[in-house]
């Protein structure tokens, strides 16, 4: 379990790690934390002419907010995250999420970049971005350009960036005061990838819900927005029978996978079940 | 502190400071010779093709590269092991022929780097014609399964029938006979540590050192000599100072010892392989996959009369040894706790393209228990008894001790009835079945189990050939086998202080920190005062073909030989005394550390005091005595016999006690189980370390969850391995464990001098048990029981599904009431 011979670069800008990716041609990987990339790379199922390492890149680690907005430096390790005063007030479902991201160790080198550019479909981060309709800053050889949640993963382990881009910013809006959230996961084991996944939130509006946000981790070959689930709890408000209802859509509207863990039909009843649960979690933190 | 004695204390383990600091010597840090160059396994990616050619040309012109062997090389170079069975299977150290599962050896490239040698064995062509594979037991003895050894002719193994009493009188007797069918999946330990082993091949002294973390039996040590045509004292076994973790396994790594030796011969430099965990999950070992029909007779007060065992144990790709134990490494324990004295076994070996088995943790006693204690389950349904109550009626009573068992145990000691009384008294067993009559009322799916187990501990080898058939066995030139021995010698220095010297290999037991408390009481030192070493080394340490940390043995054999060696020690320091004091050494004794005469006051002779006499001053010396103060001590079970022609045998030496309670509670939307309470009481005699006692429980029990709730080595039908990593291959971590109620009942074995019996394998072979029938019985109004494991929720809330549409949801009622005819989760 050694990986196959690779060539490793350690830049110390942004420019400088596209130059990188420009002279490899599309054949070299960009590391991040390396909580996937490393044992791809072990089990040479990746195999890579060069590493562009940014983990010497320090301007790619940072927090702020700006015109109502979360900006995370790709390169914020999800333990930064956890323990952000910022993302605790502003992205509170995020620090939920980043909690139930593997264990102390994988999030003390996890990266939010990283884990968004490797797309796995299981994993917290891109069903947070897609619940909350955030957007990743890609930069290339000509210059950036933002991708939204929605436009940003297209299937298993693949996103739209290009091979020369590297994902330099997640931005996500910051969640309105008083929305409530959950994000309700199953796993077989604690830290695991979730089985399926629920992130929630709603924004109250007396007996009504202002928005609902619905979105999977684990359902499908992306992050799903349910929308059709979602619409139902706009129209109907918060009630008992609203959710059972948009817990029951929220089943209909997934086309899972089976895998050795589950089957495609325990998947699709989960989602309906942990729909309900995250509704009701939210719906108890919700104010307004 | 001596009057005290350190035995019993939880004395803090000594081996901890080196390995919390990370200081431990692990194989992968032991540097025994310069120059080494390292190996990488080229591997069959078919679970089942034959092997064509190969071709080494483009893997041999790498920069970095020494050399490369094949099975063409293992054919001409080396035997095959033999195999404890008498179907022609030849199994070498990897494949010549055939590949025979996925990840089966079959080139190893050497070079200067592991990264070298693992891009040199991407290069190695290997021409394959692949052939059909076939899993499942079942389907492997159909007449048109693929057969995996032609010269066997199908994929049975080996067959025995064995018959004790009268089993068929037995069920023609009974009020009621109970029949059901158990899958248990193949699973392994997964030790921290992966195989590890170095090889140098001297071809001036004719001599091969094979360093590595193997734990015993050495029995294979003659069996490697075999094939790599070696005379036992030309080839040596040398294991380093820690091992991380066994549990059974790391005793299969000897295919892997030879291969690495063949690959050193040919090559002519030291060769170093460490397993990774790929490989490690692909092909090291686990234990069977058994398919298992059960039946079970008895009368209407729930006495049961005899029981059918039909097995079908799954050893994969090749049977090795020492297998078939899966079958028969029970034999002694077969009836478990039970009275009954009729028993009818047919237990079948078969092959499949799978990996390849061995002894894991409870060797085969998880299988048994899982299937007697869930047909126990069954008999209370049938009965409307209440489990507590049926399992009672048939326990064998404390007054039977010891108690000879119909397939010829020998339980030495115990108080069945007692140490269950206990486990029903700490859960609260009446309180648990209150709390599910609420829980049922208000549509929760609530459950109890049971487990009982009677815990074998030190295999007498002699069991492996219940394998083979009675009349074989009594051929002239057929060998009889037993025995259970282990060595200790204990050493004083001039200064006074003690060197313990084992031929054990532990892997993580704290064999340093027990053996010094027992040496300590011994001599009325403290423990600090005695250094144990471990570090088996074949030609330096005495040891036997039974020798080896396996089978819980150190926890009785390894200790007695460790008392006695210090018992012997101690009469000559007496005798020495009585000399020094000119008194007959009955008047004196060994007292606080000191010699003393038994009464009045006179003059004393510390241990310090007579060993600088003794080293320094051989004149001082008693006429006759042997100069030096050390003593060996090979303690040997006498009550290791071998197998009779009516398939009798002790298969152990100790038998201690497990009694286990578990409260689940089921959800029934995700069908995750949450374990409620768990309450294992053990009875492993005397308990020298209740600290590492405890731990050994922990990791059982948890090792029970993982088969019962997680782990599973799957393939598809055509053999590819769907669990090659640890995100497929889910091992329970601290987060899974449950809380563990613990609680010990002392039954002092009177075969062993101090009393202990071996305790390393405990609940992991009652833990699947007792969670299956606590989640049967929770899902009992559903109809469901648990007869297949693991249970992943995903499989169990399909079973829920399925019933919930032909059965109503719980109802409060009598606690065990359910229908009878719901079908058995598959």
């Amino acid at each position: 379990m050694k990986p196959p011979k690779f060539d490793y670069h350690a830049p110390r800008s942004v420019d400088e790690a596209l130059g990188l990716l420009q002279r490899y041609g599309g054949d070299a990987k960009v590391l991040a934390g390396g909580q996937s990339l490393m044992p791809l790379l072990n089990f040479r199922l990746s195999r890579p002419a060069a590493l562009v390492d940014l983990n010497r890149i320090p301007s790619l680690a940072y927090i702020t907010e700006q015109d109502g907005q979360v900006r995370l430096g790709a390169m914020t390790r999800q333990r930064t995250i956890e323990f952000s005063p910022v993302v605790k007030e502003r992205l509170p479902l995020l620090r939920e999420a980043t909690k139930l991201v593997g264990h102390l160790p994988i999030r003390t080198r996890g990266t939010i970049g990283g884990s968004l550019a490797h797309a796995d479909p299981s994993a917290e981060y891109p069903a947070v971005l897609t619940a909350l309709e955030g957007e990743v800053v890609a930069r290339g050889p000509k210059g950036e350009r933002v991708i939204k949640a929605k436009n940003l993963f297209r299937t298993y382990l693949t996103t739209s960036l290009e091979p020369d881009e590297i994902l330099v910013e997640v931005r996500m809006p910051a969640m309105p005061a008083g929305a409530g959230f959950a994000l309700e996961e199953f796993a077989r084991r604690h830290g695991d990838f979730a089985i399926i996944g629920i992130a929630a939130m709603v924004v109250r509006d007396g007996p009504r819900c202002r928005t609902a946000r619905l979105t999977t981790a684990g359902a499908g070959p992306v992050p799903l927005r349910l929308r059709a689930a979602e619409e139902i709890l706009e129209r109907d408000g918060l009630t008992d029978a609203a959710i059972e209802a948009a817990a029951r859509r929220a089943s209909e509207l997934v086309s899972p996978d089976a895998d050795i863990h589950a089957s495609a039909d325990y998947r699709r009843h989960l989602t309906g079940v942990l729909t309900k649960r995250a509704l009701k979690r939210a719906l108890g933190a919700a104010r307004g | 502190m001596s009057d005290q004695g350190w035995i019993g204390k939880s004395v803090k383990r000594v081996e901890d400071y080196r390995l919390l600091t990370g200081r431990g010597t692990y194989i992968d840090d032991h540097p025994p010779v310069a120059n080494l160059c390292h190996a990488a396994i080229v591997r069959s990616p078919h679970p089942h093709a034959r092997i064509l050619g190969y071709d080494l040309s483009a893997a041999l012109a790498m920069d970095g590269v020494v050399g490369a062997i094949t099975g063409a090389d293992v054919l001409k170079h080396s035997k095959p092991f033999s195999v404890g069975v008498t179907a022609p299977v030849q199994y070498f150290c990897a494949a010549t022929d055939k590949a025979r599962f996925v990840g089966e050896p079959v080139a190893v490239v050497v070079a200067r780097d592991r990264y070298v040698a693992e891009d040199a064995a991407d290069l190695v062509q290997v021409s394959y014609e692949p052939l059909p594979a076939v899993v499942d037991p079942e389907r492997a003895l159909e007449p048109d399964a693929p057969v995996l050894h032609e010269a066997v002719g199908s994929n049975l193994a080996n067959n025995r029938r064995l018959v004790y009493g009268d089993p068929d009188r037995a069920f023609r007797d009974a009020d009621v006979v109970i029949k059901e069918r158990f899958r248990f999946p193949k699973y392994g330990s997964t030790p921290i540590e992966t195989y590890g082993v170095i090889a140098r091949w001297d071809a001036l002294d004719g001599v091969c050192t094979v360093w590595s973390n193997f734990m015993g039996p050495f029995i294979m040590h003659p069996l490697t000599a075999r094939v790599l045509g070696l005379p036992g004292n030309k080839l040596r076994f040398i294991v380093p100072p820690d091992i991380g973790g066994s549990f059974g396994i790391k005793s299969l790594i000897y295919p892997y010892m030879a291969l690495i030796a063949l690959a050193s011969k040919l090559t002519g430099v030291a060769v170093k392989w460490i397993e990774d965990r790929h490989e490690h999950l692909m092909a090291s070992s686990t234990g069977t996959d058994r398919v298992a029909y059960r039946e079970l007779a008895a009368k209407k007060d729930g006495t049961i009369l005899g029981m059918r065992f039909r097995w079908l144990d799954n050893v994969g790709g090749y049977i090795r040894s020492p297998e078939p134990g899966c079958s028969f490494r029970p034999t002694g324990n077969f009836v478990g706790p039970y009275r009954f004295q009729n028993l009818e076994v047919d237990a079948s070996t078969v092959m499949t393209n799978k990996c390849l088995t061995g002894p894991n943790r409870g060797y085969a006693c998880g299988h048994l228990y899982f299937e007697t204690e869930g047909m126990m389950d069954r008999l209370a349904d049938t009965l409307g008894l209440d489990p507590v109550e049926v399992r009672r009626r048939n326990l064998i009573p404390a007054a039977a001790m010891p108690y000879r068992t119909p397939t010829g145990g020998l339980y030495d000691s115990g108080d069945y009835p007692q140490a269950f009384d206990k486990a029903l008294e700490m859960a609260k067993y009446g309180e648990l079945r209150r709390e599910q009559a609420k829980a049922r009322a208000a549509g929760r799916y609530f459950g109890i189990g049971l487990a009982l187990a009677v815990d074998p501990s030190v295999s007498n080898m002699g069991y492996v050939a219940t394998a083979l058939d009675p009349q074989f066995r009594a051929k002239p030139e057929y060998l009889p086998k037993s025995g259970a021995v282990d060595s200790a010698t204990i050493k004083v220095d001039p200064l006074g202080r003690v060197i313990a010297i084992l031929g054990t290999t532990p892997q993580g037991q704290g064999h340093q920190t027990v053996v010094s408390q027992i040496v300590a009481d011994e001599l009325g030192l403290v423990p600090e005062d005695v250094t144990v070493v471990d570090e088996m080394d074949t030609f330096t340490r005495v040891w036997s073909i039974s020798s080896g940390t396996y089978s819980s043995r150190f926890g009785s054999v390894g200790t007695s030989a460790v008392a006695l060696a210090a018992r012997k020690l101690k009469k000559k320091l007496v005798e020495y005394a009585a000399h020094l004091m000119d008194m007959p050494p009955e008047q004196l004794e060994f007292r606080d550390g000191a010699v003393r005469a038994k009464q009045g006051k006179g003059p004393s002779y510390s241990v310090k005091d007579l060993a600088g006499r003794a080293h320094w001053n051989t004149e001082s010396l008693p006429e006759g005595m042997e100069p030096g103060l050390q003593a060996t001590a090979v303690f040997g079970f006498t009550v290791a016999k071998a197998v009779d022609a009516e398939d009798r045998v002790n298969s152990s030496n100790t038998y201690g006690f497990i009694a286990e309670v578990m409260a689940v509670e089921v959800d029934p939307e995700t069908a995750a189980i949450k374990i409620l309470r768990y309450v294992t009481v053990h009875d492993a005699g005397t308990i020298i370390n209740p600290m590492i006692a405890e731990g050994q429980i922990y990791g059982g029990a948890l090792h029970g969850l993982g088969g019962a709730l997680y782990e599973e080595l799957a393939y598809d039908e055509d053999g590819n391995l769907l669990t090659g990593t640890f995100m497929d291959y889910l091992v329970p971590t601290a987060c899974e464990a449950p809380t563990i109620e613990i609680a010990h009942v002392v039954s002092p074995s009177p075969l062993t001098p101090l009393g202990s019996k071996g305790l390393g394998e405990s609940s992991s072979m009652t833990v699947p048990a007792v969670i299956a029938n606590a989640v049967s019985d929770a899902l009992s109004p559903l109809g469901i029981r648990i007869n297949e494991l693991p249970m992943t929720p995903s499989k169990l809330w399909k079973a829920i599904e399925r019933a919930g549409r032909s059965h109503a949801a719980p109802t409060a009622g009598h606690p065990r009431s359910r229908p009878t005819t719901g079908p058995p989760v598959q």
